[in-house]
C-alpha cells in the first residue's frame, strides 16, 4: 500500500515542481519584457506566487509521502505566501504610482482624476519624479 | 526520475533569479528594482525547498519561513520609504509634507 502510494505520488511531486518553476521562469520573462511598472508587478506578483505554492505543495507532499507525516511548516509557509505577496505587489504598485512613475502610453489613467476630485494631485509628483 | 526533475526545477528558478537581476540592475525606477527584489526572495524560497527535497531533510523549512518573513517586510518598508520618505512615522512629528492622510 504503502509502495502503491509512493508509485503514484513521485511523479504528481515532479509535476507540481516542475510547473511550478516553469510559472517562476515565465513570470521572469513577464519582469523582463513588459513595458511599464504596473505590468512588471502584475507579471511579478501573480505568476510568481502562484508557482512558488506549486513548489510547495510538492515539497508537502514530499515530505507527507517519503517521510511519513504532514509538515506543518510547509503549510505555513504556503499560507503567509498566499497571504503575503499581494500585498506587497500591491504597497510597491501604489507607491510607484504616487511617486509619479509614468505609466505606458497606450494605458488610460482612471485614477487621476479620481484622485484629483479628493484633492490629491498627481502631476506636481510627476513633474519632479524621485527616481 | 523525481532527481532529475528537481534539478531541471533548480535550474529553472536560476534562470527566473537571473532574469529578475536584470531587471534589478537594469529598472528605470525604484519601484522595479523593489518588484523584482520582492520575485527574487520569492525565487529563494523555491529554491530552498527544491534543496530541501534532493537533499531529503526537513532542516531548512525554518529558512524558508524566515526568508520569506524577511522579504516581506523588506519590500513594505522600502514601499513605504519611497512612497513617504520615511519608513516609521512618530507620532505627533509635523509632517507638512504629507498631502494623502484623508484616504486611508
Amino acid at each position: 500500500m504503502i509502495s502503491m502510494i509512493q508509485t503514484i505520488g513521485e511523479p504528481v511531486i515532479a509535476i507540481l515542481v516542475l510547473i511550478g518553476a516553469v510559472l517562476s521562469v515565465l513570470s521572469a520573462f513577464g519582469i523582463i519584457r513588459f513595458p511599464d511598472v504596473y505590468l512588471r508587478a502584475h507579471a511579478a506578483t501573480k505568476s510568481a506566487t502562484l508557482g512558488v505554492l506549486c513548489v510547495l505543495l510538492g515539497g508537502f507532499l514530499f515530505f507527507w509521502i517519503f517521510d511519513g507525516y504532514p509538515s506543518m511548516r510547509i503549510l505555513l509557509g504556503i499560507l503567509f505566501v498566499f497571504i503575503t505577496a499581494p500585498v506587497a505587489g500591491h504597497l510597491n504598485a501604489r507607491a510607484a504610482y504616487r511617486t509619479g512613475v509614468p505609466l505606458w502610453k497606450l494605458a488610460k489613467d482612471e485614477l487621476k482624476p479620481a484622485l484629483k476630485k479628493k484633492g490629491i494631485d498627481r502631476e506636481k509628483a510627476e513633474k519632479e519624479p524621485l527616481n | 526520475m523525481l532527481q532529475i526533475s528537481l534539478f531541471i526545477a533548480l535550474i529553472l528558478l536560476s534562470i527566473a533569479v537571473v532574469g529578475c537581476m536584470y531587471r534589478v540592475l537594469r529598472g528605470p525606477s525604484m519601484a522595479d528594482r523593489i518588484t523584482a527584489l520582492d520575485t527574487v526572495g520569492i525565487n529563494i524560497i523555491a529554491i530552498i525547498i527544491v534543496l530541501s527535497m534532493m537533499l531529503d531533510t526537513q532542516a531548512y523549512l525554518e529558512v524558508m519561513l524566515l526568508v520569506g518573513i524577511l522579504a516581506f517586510i523588506g519590500t513594505v518598508a522600502f514601499a513605504k520609504y519611497i512612497e513617504r520618505g520615511v519608513v516609521i512615522e512618530h507620532e505627533g512629528e509635523d509632517r507638512d509634507d504629507l498631502d494623502d492622510s484623508d484616504d486611508r
